[in-house]
């Protein structure tokens, strides 16, 4: 323990307080109907990772993580968003999004992944050497908080929503733990991120073409007999 | 050098086909291109198996017997693929099932895909074997989709989504292989390089890595189609074009499979085990013998030829994790030689099976009958690859069955009643099934156009002849992979 973890730098205390800020998007997006809302949430959550990713390359002069949060903010917080709010408008499915289980025991079922998501973190910050390894589990919390998003929404768009929220989650765990990735192998996450971003929207269209719907219910065709 | 011509040929091929692909001679170009891949990689094998093996633009690549034995298969199935789904898209497109435009879209996605699986394979970082793993998916992704029906559509709706949410953990894996790999390497770029994790592996913290592998295997083992994660698999096999069910089943799982190998010498050299006691070999052996088990037994309920087939590949790719996870020299070997076997027959089986939907205009086995008397190549086709696939001797698979089998009862008695009553159940169901297709009373007219069957034909022979003698220099190559993997 050296003097900087024992004594929270301010800088550290801002990473802390986002890291708050992500969790409570998290629930937030868990606990949203509305399609639009769900994007405004997601780039919101966008903007918290890549403010606290541009927090703690300052603070630990790390400076390609100064790459990432600028790849964040481009890409999460002005490309995606912007690019899911055409499609909602251009497929007109902004109608509720009614969750497959009802919201009040998604959200105790949520708490319950926040708690194992924290004891399965602590083993691991424990061997951390970075500054920031005390938001690990938040970073764990988010991505099974996400998860659960995907599991219980049945329309396309909120799922796609989950998968990136999931990423964005994946994307904080490694910055706690190691202060992020190599930069080439961001460069690649980004680019497949985008890629499927796009893939997917060329897809919504042709699933809205085929069953007039984004709903995923009609979906339910393949299965074993 | 010639690493740069097998990445750089599919690549261009891609953009190319990206531009041109609409074009009449697009299948043409298309198979041009692959023609050109195997001529790399055949160039590329050469000079391994002369130097042994190489690295490539500062450690970014490596190459060893391991990889570029997968690099010559692959190249070499997209070859035939693409020879085979020259004439099949064509009559594809003269039945009205697919546009100009579409065909565009598959041509520069065929060799996207190519290029993606031979970057996985080739790449020396764990950080870009992901990356291009999903490169890989999502260049397939619209080619499931690609006539449109919805079932096809949820095929590849469901591919994208469990194959993320896999892949997703895959990442995970990655991130934490690096945390472990970040404290003796260093941060930075070689901290995700295999060659430096392979040289510092004992050093590696055993709790984190063994963490990492279980993400890495339930990531890169839902691409591999390992059960319980295994559901998108017979959907997209079955709703995709023919040419895709064959790279997919012939080549991405193995692909994906390389990548749980990959990481599964990492976790037995920090944990210092190996020859299947280990964690990593027992999660593996778990897996396979699971998938094995509930794929033969899924199997018997089949109606669609496609899908059945579909199960019958993670029936086999079961059998492959199991051989490599009990490890040792005799297993390893045994699962290389599986692996190739089954990428040669089913990609064949796939062929055969395409024109015979295309004669029948439905791909339900009722809807199948007596090929032998409408369209004899392509029910001796169909039939061979049955008999083959099934490890029926001389073909190959029965000699790496017959392999994984007694190595097993040495190794490890308890799996071999469920490896061979799996195997049993398989044999029953699918022979039984496949039978009445080649052989019933049929009132099917015949095919109007010759089919493509010569690529079955060769992938075939290839099997028969690895069945009755495998070349020396062959076996060598395999036993030096082999020893790669911890044997």
């Amino acid at each position: 323990m050296t003097e900087m973890d024992t004594a929270l730098t301010y800088p550290l205390q801002v990473v802390n307080l986002l890291a708050a800020l992500l969790l409570l998007i998290s629930f937030a997006m868990l606990s949203q109907r509305r399609v639009v809302g769900l994007i405004t949430l997601f780039a919101w959550q966008g903007a918290a990772l890549a403010l606290s990713t541009a927090i703690v390359a300052w603070s630990t002069g790390q400076h390609h993580l100064y790459y990432s949060a600028a790849l964040t903010l481009a890409l999460k917080v002005i490309a995606m968003p912007w690019f899911f709010y055409r499609l909602v408008r251009r497929l007109d499915v902004d109608r509720d999004v009614e969750p497959m289980i009802n919201i009040p025991t998604t959200m105790l079922i949520g708490i319950a992944l926040v708690i194992f998501a924290f004891n399965l973190a602590t083993p691991i910050s424990q061997m951390a050497g970075t500054v920031t390894r005390a938001t690990l589990g938040i970073a764990m919390a988010s991505v099974l908080l996400a998860f659960l998003m995907m599991i219980t929404r049945a329309k396309a768009i909120p799922q796609v929503i989950g998968f990136l929220a999931m990423e964005n989650g994946l994307f904080f765990a490694a910055t706690s733990a190691t202060y992020g990735m190599p930069l080439v192998v961001e460069l690649g996450v980004a680019l497949d991120v985008m890629v499927a971003v796009f893939v997917l929207g060329i897809f919504f269209f042709q699933i809205r073409e085929t069953f007039d719907s984004l709903d995923l219910k009609h979906m339910e065709k393949l299965k074993e007999k | 050098m010639e690493l740069y011509w097998v990445l750089g040929i599919p690549l261009a091929g891609g953009l190319f086909l990206a531009l041109w692909g609409s074009r009449e001679h697009a299948p043409e170009i298309n198979a041009l291109f692959s023609l050109l891949t195997l001529i790399a990689a055949g160039l590329l094998t050469a000079r391994i198996v002369e130097e042994g093996p190489i690295m490539v633009a500062d450690g970014w690549f490596f190459i060893d017997s391991f990889n570029v034995f997968l690099v010559a298969l692959t190249a070499f199935v997209a070859f035939t693929t693409a020879l085979f789904s020259r004439p099949y898209m064509r009559i594809e497109r003269e039945h009205g099932r697919l546009t100009a435009t579409r065909l565009r879209l598959y041509h520069s996605s065929y060799q996207i895909f190519i290029a993606a699986m031979l970057l996985a394979l080739t790449t020396n970082n764990m950080g870009i074997l992901w990356v291009s793993m999903e490169g890989a998916t999502l260049a397939t992704v619209l080619l499931v989709s690609l006539y449109r029906t919805p079932a096809s559509l949820e095929a590849a709706w469901k591919y994208f989504i469990l194959c993320g949410v896999g892949i997703a953990q895959a990442l995970f894996g990655t991130i934490l292989l690096y945390f472990a790999a970040e404290k003796i390497l260093g941060s930075g770029g070689t901290a995700l390089l295999w060659t430096h994790l392979n040289g510092v592996k004992e050093q590696l913290e055993p709790t984190v890595l063994q963490l990492a592998f279980v993400f890495l295997l339930v990531g890169y083992g839902t691409k591999v189609g390992l059960a319980p994660l295994h559901n998108w698999l017979p959907d997209a096999h079955a709703e995709g074009p023919t040419p895709i069910s064959a790279v997919l089943s012939g080549l991405l799982l193995n692909v994906a499979l390389y990548a749980v190998m990959r990481s599964k010498v990492l976790v037995d050299g920090a944990l210092g085990t190996g020859d299947g006691n280990g964690m990593a070999g027992n999660l593996m052996m778990g897996f396979g013998l699971l998938s094995v088990v509930v794929a033969a037994f899924l199997i018997k309920r089949q109606t669609d030829v496609k899908r059945m087939f579909a199960y019958s590949s993670i029936e086999h790719m079961g059998l492959v994790t199991f051989a490599f996870g009990m490890g040792g020299a005799v297993a390893s070997f045994a699962g290389l030689l599986h692996m190739t076997m089954h990428s040669l027959t089913k990609s064949a089986i796939f062929f055969a099976v395409g024109h015979a939907t295309q004669s029948a205009g439905t791909q339900a086995m009722d809807g199948i009958r007596g090929l032998i008397r409408t369209n004899p190549t392509i029910g001796w086709g169909l039939m061979l690859g049955t008999i083959a696939i099934l490890g029926v001797p001389p073909f190959g698979v029965f000699a790496s069955e017959f392999l994984i089998i007694t190595t097993a009862m040495h190794q490890h008695p308890w799996a071999t009643p469920f490896l061979l009553i799996a195997l049993g159940v398989a044999f029953a169901s699918i022979f039984g099934k496949v039978q009445p297709m080649v052989f019933g009373e049929t009132t099917l007219p015949r095919l109007p156009y010759q089919p493509a069957l010569m690529p079955v034909f060769i992938h075939l022979g290839l099997v028969l002849m690895l069945g009755l003698f495998v070349p020396p220099y062959l076996a060598d190559w395999y036993r030096q992979a082999a020893a790669l993997l911890g044997g």
